[in-house]
């Protein structure tokens, strides 16, 4: 496939839809949403759409090496036009989990502008509601949800209103997890 | 639908907001900044709710708007008509069967539910701001939670009345964390900001955006002597003899005689079962 390839057919109507997906992923951690519609080189769907919804020319990308590839570069680069920076510069970051890693590199917001923080899509082998328990906003009682390291999410928490907010993709499956949320086991 | 990007604004501003938006519920009550834009219509009429509700309507939605609880007041109607125009959504003016309620200064008395985004329009986004008007001191206030200002506010108000005499845009605390400005909402309808659907705030002037998650802790703040009590007049509905929803007070002659309906036109029609006596307009 070319970098022209992969795209939204209708980008105001599949951007809103797509949005409203990973709103409701984000204010409901846990809850798992199903997107269409984009497909970057080497990235699954899920992650293609929110690229493709939450990314431009003002927001700094970070590319993991597992995903940093001369196509998806040039794919982000036609579709997006998204500067790649390093992790300290990084308002989005795309990778798998280990990759994506160290999580301090990046810009975790200051106490006066907590929202200056980067936001990570995450690419994971699989996305259940298993495993690790979510309470907090946004969850009437509890959730569950396959995470790679829940730890990491208990450190992140700690730092609250400061922190990182996290998507996971998963074919064209996805789930948010805000700073917000409290992670056990 | 006339020749528009969907629902109005360009695709760079709307990921824009949604950023902010995004940002807005991973730290619940904490007010966002963003560039909000020149909207054709005037600062206080809704900018800041019109861009956020610009940003999350899709083609599928159906779309509600009120203004001090009614669909049919100017406001909600001229917004209401501008999605129309430039959205194409559906709208209603049933609360049960809208996916979006653009709101001004109420809350539905319907609950609302999963599924449901209330946009509500904020003049001042800022609770401490009419107590410290320099934004880089509210700005360090809420960074170190320092909120004693507010308390004083409160404490004088009962010196001064002997209650909390702030009957609307009464600060809330969300999630044990930031002090919010709800909009000014009446104080009867705090205690329903712990509801299943997401809640967005946007202040176009002051270019701020906030948001509550569903079933987050939203505390109105008080005393331990001095709870918090919601209030209303104490009268039931002329109309349909509600007792327990929030009433406009109606001046119904020279003479100052006066009936009590309620605010939420929606609600009251419904009760009385008349929904669809003439009350819609031929747009929709």
């Amino acid at each position: 496939m070319s970098a022209l390839d992969g795209g939204f057919a209708d980008a105001p109507a599949e951007a809103s839809r797509a949005f409203r997906a990973v709103l409701e992923a984000m204010a409901r951690p846990g809850r798992i949403e199903t997107v269409t519609g984009a497909r970057a080189p080497g990235l699954s769907v899920a992650a293609s759409v929110v690229l493709l919804t939450l990314v431009d020319g003002t927001t700094p990308v970070f590319l993991a090496e597992d995903v940093d590839r001369p196509a998806l570069r040039q794919w982000l680069a036609f579709h997006t036009g998204a500067p790649v920076v390093a992790r300290g510069a990084a308002m989005f970051a795309l990778g798998g989990w280990a990759a994506l890693g160290p999580l301090a590199a990046y810009p975790q917001g200051s106490p006066e502008y907590p929202d200056r923080s980067a936001s990570l899509i995450v690419e994971v082998e699989r996305l259940e509601n298993a495993g690790a328990r979510l309470t907090g906003p946004g969850i009437e009682a509890e959730a569950r949800l396959t995470l790679p390291d829940p730890e990491a999410h208990r450190a992140n928490r700690a730092t609250f209103p400061l922190g990182l907010d996290f998507i996971f993709c998963a074919g064209s499956r996805m789930a948010g997890l805000p700073r917000s949320t409290r992670v056990e086991g | 639908m006339d020749d528009y990007n969907f629902a109005y604004l360009d695709e760079e501003t709307k990921r824009m907001i949604r950023r902010a938006i995004l940002k807005g519920v991973a730290i619940p009550g904490y007010q966002v900044p963003f560039a909000s834009r020149e909207m054709p219509m005037p600062y206080g009429w809704g900018t800041g709710g019109v861009q956020v509700s610009a940003a999350c309507l899709t083609p599928e939605d159906c779309f509600k708007v009120i203004d001090q609880g009614a669909d049919d007041t100017t406001n909600a109607v001229s917004i209401r008509k501008f999605f129309e125009r430039t959205a194409g959504v559906a709208t209603t003016e049933r609360t049960a069967e809208a996916t979006v309620i653009q709101t001004r200064h109420r809350i539905p008395e319907t609950a609302l539910t999963e599924g449901q985004i209330l946009v509500y329009q904020v003049p001042i986004p800022e609770p401490l701001r009419f107590l410290e008007p320099r934004e880089t001191e509210t700005r360090r206030m809420h960074a170190l939670e320092d909120y004693g200002l507010m308390h004083v506010k409160l404490y004088e108000d009962i010196a001064r009345h002997g209650e909390i005499a702030t009957a609307y845009a009464y600060p809330v605390k969300v999630e044990g964390r930031y002090v919010m400005d709800p909009s000014p909402i009446p104080k009867f309808d705090n205690p329903k900001m712990e509801m299943a659907a997401i809640q967005l705030f946007g202040a176009g002037r002051e270019q701020r955006i906030y948001a509550i998650p569903p079933y987050s802790q939203v505390v109105s703040l008080d005393f331990e002597d001095h709870p918090f009590v919601p209030g209303k007049a104490p009268h039931d509905c002329a109309l349909c003899g509600a007792s327990d929803t929030y009433l406009d007070e109606i001046i119904t002659d020279d003479a100052g005689a006066r009936m009590y309906v309620c605010s939420d036109t929606d609600y009251c029609a419904g009760r009385r079962g008349d929904y669809c006596a003439g009350r819609r307009g031929e747009a929709i």
